[in-house]
């Protein structure tokens, strides 16, 4: 049911710059495009791409300065936007174009209900007030999947779950049935099976009132689940525009054919090329009964509750292997790293590691472990301490550990790992934030091999990089291991990386292990539910889904997407 | 919430347990009272009489199991340069400065908001920087000096205030915008930074998308969060002004606590001393305590 | 086997010092504001070695002198005193009293109260909580009056007054450096160098301190204000500096008895406090703004797009 009409937002020759010390950096330069009534237009592009700018202003979110809006037009429904008094451009944001962004937390005001937001709309643009305003606001909450309006209306947003803010901020946006809805990254911040949810929501709502969508993302499933047109936006240029399918299957610009080649989904057989070629027959870790519990504080009087966070979670992670630990967040996989590194103590259980006990180790022997063992966190910026250079960030585990290194060699073996790493070695006198994402990520793998570790976890480690970024660093470490001997744990909520990369799987949900398995064959015949939901979460491309579909999970899923309790980082 | 008001309470006392047995034995330091009571050429026995009949003849640590003993009483000893209950001539003065702390705060609160709001809607523009300056100076300006000019000027000079003293509405003028200057000053730089980053929360983009008037997001959604810092410094601001009036009241002649507090140490007045700090820290534990609840009024995400 | 890298977009950081001085040279005020606070520091320095003798130099003739009168030499400028000593000198004089007190008071402070602050972060252990009870009762009681009772029962002395002056400012360093910490210490450098197997003494030298540093030194700015200010009016009062010695609020106090036959006794020293502090509190507004990457684009010199 698509009534593919008109273009009713025309932006044409769009060139915006950020004004700082003397030269103006442009963040989008001659951008145009356009969206029709229903439809679902796609800006894919990496971070730094210019894709949230160009929507912003066509929002009129820009702050002039430092903002400063070079040139262009944008055409809205027949009227130039740029030319509209104040008041005129602000009765159009949202009733007739709408925002939703990508951190529903910090986009709702904290100190007011949800309710009061949404009747804030119509009481802005004099639609309703009052009780009705109330009521309407209601209707809408039922409407996203929000489970018991009538009280949660009076609920203030930080007692909501990530999903939950999402749809709240949907239905602000789709209050007065605007003629088109800006979603920027509305799900980045999501779990795949979340993120499923909300798509199909937008989806529905798409179709109920005919409202063109214009979608910004990074992510590749995304873009091909969502999109009717896609236009490709590198380093605030569009470089390539088309038919979703079209981009999709035949990539003509080179920027395009890399982001989808380096997607993680790309080639199955073509991954496994990652994978350790020789495992050793010998166990490095084997964990045992692990578990991690954690009191709950409720009322003074209540008993106290326990949370498991890890519960009872055993696992064995040979010489040269690679272990995948997969799950979304709050399924307690990153609680098993920091237990694994002594960050945190577990409530009970075992780690032997080349057969003791990491968790009875002290003094000399812990010493000795925590040369052995080593950890890549998530966000390479801030694992990073931001006033110490690269060389003294590399060379601290040889300040720690006295007996590795004498000092007048640290210079040299620096520059080498800096090497080994992808990088030069004249970085070394730099300072992190003077590096991008995937090569502070460089720095943090270099570190890590400083201390000649024999085991590496890397939390997430690749998770906050951009695609095409994400795929060397992969690479790296798949280098590094074949080269050094090294193995891996590998925790990630993203099951198309560990395809590529790890040798087994273990797929945990709220804290426990629901499935284990060779990589090929947990891809193939996933055996638990939990797991074939994660698989079929993963988005699948518009052009393959019938019209009809019903939504992927139906309207029971709500449930499952609850307020959280308490907040563990999983 | 009720437990963490009792928490907080059980703190203060044992606070102020700690902070009266300094102040005690701090006094006792500063000589003996009798030598400015009794006239020069009292008799040895007629010293002893006043010693034995204050409990001066005893060694301290007695003196102060025996303080302590009328504390729990509520005996808070007599004035000796007005015989009559120290607690009395506290609780006679206290009012005095606390008329003058609300007035001030209130109005350099009230002021600096709409200032400071303003100046940050329109930052950058002239009338930002001469509120910047402004109340920079505001903040800068000492306060015995801004006194001592207003006498010079308005009472001295044009004759158009009184110098001191107290009665009718005219006394109030100068020792109030004296106290109100410096908070107000202070204030006006903490709403306009509050309101700069406020202003540039991803929520006010939010109410921008959604097509929400300026005056709104301004004092609707910007000031609304902003509130958070401004009623702490506020709240310090109140708390230097209950103690620290000492200034204003001694220059304008203002019976209130600290012109007490500083008559009572000079005269050795113990028992003045100690009901003077006993009031004035309970005034501001109940301040704080007050801050505390305001902050869980203002922000729904704090709870005790 | 290297690795090629498409992602090499390092950003150079210009020369720190020179891009500050930009920033300070786009701001007037702050520009007038720093050059003022020099003169007066080197003043402060040189001062009591050029004019001292003058300071204390009684003149039965320049009794009570007018301001501005160009008949005595220039150092009779801004007046004399009842004792017909010159105003200009005695505030060169005074400079180095009033700063050198609230340096003292604002470093030992910042020093003592940045140390038990990362402390009473880092630590969870009995002492934590005993410093933050100690900074809370400092904190939340009648610290003016404290600071009188204390002063005259020690005896006002330079010293007792830098020791009262610390103390009643310690709470702020110790409660900011505290609240720093225990953000920092849940980033994720501190955890990777605790799984490196780093000491708690390395963590907090190492990684924490340098990074709380800054803040303490923003605040000090600001403080240094405050501490002139109460040092001022506890020697208003008589509880502060005692003569032979003065500083500037010593000085109003001592010319608050001839307001209406002298005001400029009073007055000058009064506007030599305010324009110091004033000048500190724009300096620090200013580097607030450097501070803060939303609002630092107000500094710059902005260059728009041909078009």
């Amino acid at each position: 049911m698509k009534n593919v009409g008109n273009p009713i937002l025309k932006v044409e020759g769009l060139t915006v710059d950020f004004l700082s010390n003397d030269e103006p950096v442009r963040a989008v330069d001659n951008v145009s495009f356009h969206v029709n009534r229903g439809e679902t237009l796609v800006i894919l592009g990496e971070s730094g791409s210019g894709k949230s700018v160009s929507t912003s202003t066509v929002m009129d979110l820009i702050d002039c300065p430092p903002g400063d809006i070079v040139a262009g037009s944008c055409l809205f429904d027949g009227t130039e936007l740029s030319r509209l008094d104040a008041d005129a451009r602000r009765n159009i944001n949202g009733r007739r174009i709408a925002m939703i962004f990508q951190d529903p937390l910090a986009y709702l005001n904290p100190v007011y209900t949800v309710g009061r937001q949404i009747e804030e709309v119509y009481e802005s643009h004099g639609e309703a007030g009052g009780r009705e305003a109330r009521a309407r606001a209601m209707e809408l909450l039922q409407r996203v999947g929000i489970p018991e309006p009538e009280t949660r209306i009076d609920y203030y947003p930080h007692q909501f779950s990530g999903g939950q803010r999402q749809r709240i901020m949907i239905a602000m946006a789709i209050a007065l049935k605007p003629d088109i809805l800006i979603a920027d990254e509305p799900t980045t911040a999501l779990d795949v099976s979340v993120q499923a949810q909300i798509l199909d929501l937008l989806r529905d709502l798409q179709r109920e009132t005919g409202m063109a969508l214009i979608l910004i993302t990074h992510d590749l499933e995304v873009a091909a689940s969502m999109a009717d047109r896609i236009i490709v936006m590198s380093a605030g240029k569009v470089v390539e525009t088309g038919p979703a399918r079209e981009v999709f299957s035949n990539p003509k610009h080179a920027y395009t054919c890399r982001l989808i080649s380096a997607s993680p989904d790309g080639d199955p057989a073509e991954a496994s090329n990652k994978r350790a070629t020789k495992i050793g027959s010998e166990t490095l870790l084997k964990v045992e009964h692990l578990t991690k519990e954690y009191a709950l504080s409720s009322g003074a009087f209540a008993p106290k509750r326990r949370f498991k966070a890890v519960d009872d979670v055993s696992f064995e992670v040979r010489r040269g292997e690679t272990l995948g630990i997969v799950g979304e967040s709050g399924s307690g996989k990153s609680s098993i790293a920091r237990m694994l590194l002594r960050l945190s103590d577990p409530s009970s259980g075992k780690a032997l590691f080349s057969g003791e006990d990491v968790f009875e180790m002290g003094g000399k022997t812990l010493m000795a472990f925590r040369r052995k063992v080593q950890m890549v966190f998530q966000d390479p910026f801030g694992s990073m301490n931001p006033r110490m250079t690269v060389r003294s960030i590399i060379s601290e585990p040889w300040a720690i550990h006295r007996d590795i290194l004498p000092r007048h060699q640290w210079k040299e073996r620096v520059a080498e790992l800096l090497e080994l790493v992808g990088l030069k070695p004249d970085h070394a006198d730099r300072y992190p934030h003077q590096f991008s994402g995937g090569q502070r990520q460089r720095i943090a793998i270099a570190r890590a091999l400083a201390s000649e570790p024999e085991l590496i976890v890397c939390d997430e480690a690749v998770s906050a990089l951009d695609v095409s970024i994400q795929a060397q660093v992969i690479d790296l470490l798949a280098d590094l291991r074949t080269r050094l001997g090294l193995s891996y744990i590998f925790i990630t909520h993203d099951l198309p990386i560990v395809r590529q990369f790890a040798d087994r799987i273990l797929v945990m949900k709220q804290g426990k292990v629901v499935e284990e398995g060779d990589t090929a064959t947990l891809f193939r015949a996933p055996r638990h539910e939990y797991t074939r939901g994660l698989l079929q979460a993963v988005p699948k491309p518009k052009w393959l889904m019938s019209e009809n579909e019903p939504p992927a999970e139906g309207a029971d899923v709500f449930w499952s997407d609850r307020p959280r309790s308490g907040s563990f980082s999983g | 919430m009720f437990s963490y008001i009792g928490r907080r309470a059980s703190h203060s006392i044992l606070s102020v347990i700690g902070l009266l047995t300094l102040v005690f034995f701090l006094t006792r330091l500063t000589g003996d009272p009798s030598a400015l009571y009794l006239p020069l050429d009292a008799t040895a026995e007629a010293r002893a009489a006043f010693a034995s009949l204050n409990g001066l003849d005893q060694p301290v640590h007695w003196q102060f199991a025996e303080y302590l003993k009328d504390l729990l009483q509520l005996d808070f000893g007599q004035s000796l340069r007005q015989n009559r209950s120290a607690m009395e001539v506290a609780l006679q003065a206290f009012p005095e400065t606390l008329k003058l702390a609300l007035v001030a705060i209130t109005l350099s609160t009230a002021l600096a908001i709409l200032v400071g709001s303003l100046a940050a809607a329109r930052a950058g523009s002239l009338f930002d920087r001469i509120a910047g300056v402004a109340s920079l100076a505001g903040a800068s300006a000492p306060d015995f000096w801004v006194a001592i000019v207003g006498i010079l000027v308005f009472a001295v000079g044009l004759e158009l205030l009184p110098t001191s003293g107290t009665g009718t509405w005219a006394h109030w003028i100068m020792p109030i915008f004296v106290l109100t200057l410096r908070p107000f000053g202070l204030l006006v730089q903490v709403v306009r930074g509050a309101m700069l980053s406020a202003l540039a929360s991803p929520y006010i983009k939010t109410a921008r998308a959604k097509g929400v008037r300026r005056t709104k997001i301004i004092f609707g959604h910007a000031l609304r969060n902003s509130l958070l810092p401004i009623v702490t410094v506020a709240g310090d601001l109140a708390t230097s002004l209950v103690n620290g009036a000492v200034v204003v009241e001694t220059i304008f002649g203002w019976p209130g606590i600290g012109k007490l507090m500083i008559d009572a140490i000079i005269q050795r007045d113990f028992a003045v001393v100690q009901s003077t700090i006993l009031v004035t820290a309970t005034a501001i534990f109940i301040l704080n305590i007050a801050v505390d609840l305001l902050y869980a009024f203002l922000d729904p995400r704090i709870r005790y | 086997m290297t690795i090629l890298l498409p992602d090499t977009k390092s950003t150079e950081e210009p020369g720190t010092a020179r891009v500050l001085h930009a920033y300070l040279k786009r701001d007037r005020l702050a520009l007038a504001a720093a050059v003022f606070l020099a003169l007066f520091v080197l003043a402060a320095m040189l001062g009591p070695w050029l004019v001292g003798d003058a300071a204390s130099r009684l003149g039965l003739r320049q009794r009570n002198l007018a301001p501005f009168s160009l008949e005595q030499s220039w150092i009779y400028f801004l007046g004399a005193d009842t004792l017909g000593r010159p105003i200009l000198a005695r505030l060169i004089v005074g400079a180095q009293n009033t700063l050198g007190i609230a340096a003292a008071a604002v470093f030992s402070s910042m020093l003592i109260g940045g140390a038990l602050g990362l402390v009473a972060g880092y630590s969870e252990r009995w002492y934590s909580h005993l410093i933050l009870r100690l900074a809370d009762v400092i904190m939340s009681f009648p610290s003016l009056l404290l600071a009188l009772i204390v002063l005259y029962t020690l005896g006002p002395s330079i010293t007792n007054l830098v020791i009262v002056l610390a103390i009643t400012r310690m709470p702020i360093y110790l409660r900011t450096a505290r609240a720093e910490v225990l953000e920092l210490r849940e980033r994720m450098f501190v955890s990777a160098a605790r799984s490196m197997g780093a000491k708690p003494v390395r963590i907090i030298l190492r990684h924490i301190a340098p990074l709380v540093l800054p803040t303490l030194v923003t605040i000090s700015a600001i403080d240094f204000a405050t501490v002139i200010l109460s040092e001022s009016a506890l020697s208003f009062l008589g509880l502060g500096i005692q003569p032979p010695d003065f500083t500037w609020g010593a000085m109003v106090a001592n010319g608050r008895g001839y307001l209406s036959t002298a005001w400029w006794i009073a007055f000058w020293p009064g506007l030599a406090i305010m324009l110091t502090t004033l000048s500190l509190n724009i300096l620090s507004n200013w580097a607030r703004t450097v501070a803060d990457p939303q609002q630092r684009w107000r500094l710059q010199t902005l260059r728009k797009a041909a078009r």
